[in-house]
């Protein structure tokens, strides 16, 4: 039977990492590329980079580091961040990324959906929602509202509602990030990650609050999710992807083990 | 020469790049005259059999693998290269090569496993029940996990030809062999150091030695 995935999420501004991961030695790497390497050596299932640049020299710059972890990694990555329309789609893709994200974009402009699924396969176009609880109201029935621009504009567009829209546009699988359980590192969104993992058919990645390796195993068994972002608690060390998968493995959470 | 044939399906240069990791010599191409000199087709894909099956007729590479492949020299096909080297698939209502008896079918809906409806597509790890040797998949430990992303699963008509079986809900052929063809649902370029390997070992494979 399929695993559950663990995948690490490295932030990219400029070419470099905006916060270095710790290396054997605790050298910090600010390198993508490297850390790239080292999180695919411990065992990580897939990797999530998010550009965060906004010059569209950094672009270009963000191509080459696509172009560089796609000779060194041979696992699945995706890259999501300042993607706005097809051709930054299939620079990325071309470049050896397996997919792309998009967020905000996506919202203003959920066509962009519809036409990566067309023209690169739904497998390559997910959805990455940032989200925020609220007062359940009949506008937001949920309770849970989709937030842009990392959590500061609310859109009036109610979570689940996206989630499903999103699926029927094409999206192949979602990135659910919980606003309020982001850097926490007290425990992802369960209610959240479940409601919408139930009521969709393609694969959701939690995001958002991992501190501990057992919040990974509530969120991949109540939290129903398919695979969990991690940052922090790996980024400083604290634990390595191997470490996370043994602990998951003694509470006879599926994930691959062997690499 | 290894060839990596060139039918306008996704994302063919991940599997250059891994032949490039394993130093192995390799040409990208839809010509025909230039796959003939080549020692080894691997024939990859990402995208719907209707499509792929226009472009190949239209390059009238169908016709090229079934020559290629009495030739008795090696042949790989890897994810939707698996699927529509049969004789029809489901997707788009294609018909196929038709190198291997038997279609390509979708994963049926509402599949359950622990009470929990599967998501389509089958994205992500998973393993492969191998039911006997092959040259190809030699030194792959037994617990090792292959990475797939498919909506349809190859079903052979003969039982003779499955190599390995998957469990998604139903338990499917996700590798195939017979003769100097192997063919696998999971991307070997895309799964870590045990996906290396086995396109290492199909770059050394004759083919003809079974």
């Amino acid at each position: 039977m399929i695993s559950k995935r663990i995948i690490p999420c490295l932030d990219v501004r400029g070419g470099k990492l905006t916060k270095g991961i710790k290396f054997q030695g605790n050298v910090d790497i600010g390198d993508p590329v490297e850390a790239a390497r080292e999180y695919y050596e411990q065992g990580a299932d897939e990797i999530v980079f998010y550009d965060i640049t906004a010059s569209s020299d950094g672009r270009d710059i963000m191509i080459d580091v696509v172009d560089r972890v796609a000779k060194t990694i041979f696992i699945p990555f995706s890259v999501g961040g300042g993607i706005r329309n097809l051709e930054d789609m299939r620079r990325v893709i071309m470049a050896g990324a397996e997919k792309v994200s998009v967020n905000s974009t996506a919202v203003t402009n959920p066509e962009i959906i519809t036409q990566g699924a067309q023209a690169f396969g739904s497998q390559c176009i997910v959805l990455g929602m940032d989200v925020k609880k609220v007062a359940i109201s009949e506008k937001i029935p949920s309770g849970y509202e989709i937030v842009i621009h990392g959590g500061r504009i609310f859109t009036g567009i109610d979570a689940l509602w996206w989630a499903l829209e999103a699926e029927k546009l094409g999206a192949g699988e979602i990135c659910l990030n919980s606003i309020d359980a982001d850097g926490t590192q007290e425990g992802y969104e369960l209610n959240l990650t479940a409601m919408i993992s139930e009521n969709v058919h393609i694969p959701v990645i939690a995001s958002g609050g991992a501190g501990l390796p057992s919040h990974l195993a509530d969120v991949l068994t109540t939290g129903k999710a398919d695979a969990a972002l991690i940052a922090s608690m790996v980024h400083y060390r604290t634990y390595t992807i191997a470490e996370i998968k043994q602990y998951l493995h003694q509470r006879e959470i599926k994930t691959r083990m062997l690499w | 020469m290894i060839a990596i044939i060139n039918y306008n399906a996704g994302n063919i240069t991940s599997v250059a790049r891994a032949l490039q990791n394993i130093g192995q010599d390799f040409i990208i191409t839809d010509d025909t005259k230039t796959l003939d000199a080549a020692s080894h087709v691997i024939f990859p894909g990402v995208g719907a059999a209707g499509e792929a099956m226009a472009y190949l007729q239209q390059k009238k590479l169908d016709n090229w693998l079934n020559d290629w492949i009495k030739l008795g020299k090696p042949l790989m096909g890897i994810c939707l290269g698996t699927q529509i080297i049969f004789d029809f698939s489901e997707e788009n209502d294609t018909r196929c090569i038709g190198l291997v008896r038997g279609s390509t079918k979708r994963f049926p809906d509402n599949m359950l496993s622990d009470g929990r409806t599967l998501k389509i597509p089958h994205m992500g790890w998973n393993s492969v029940k191998f039911q006997r040797e092959h040259p190809v998949f030699q030194n792959i430990s037994a617990g090792a996990e292959f990475y797939f992303v498919h909506s349809y699963y190859p079903a052979p008509a003969q039982d003779s030809v499955v190599l390995g079986v998957t469990d998604y809900g139903i338990e499917f052929c996700s590798v195939l062999a017979v003769k100097n063809l192997v063919a696998m649902q999971f991307h070997p370029e895309k799964s870590g150091k045990p996906g290396l390997q086995i396109l290492r070992n199909f770059c050394a494979w004759r083919g003809n030695d079974l």
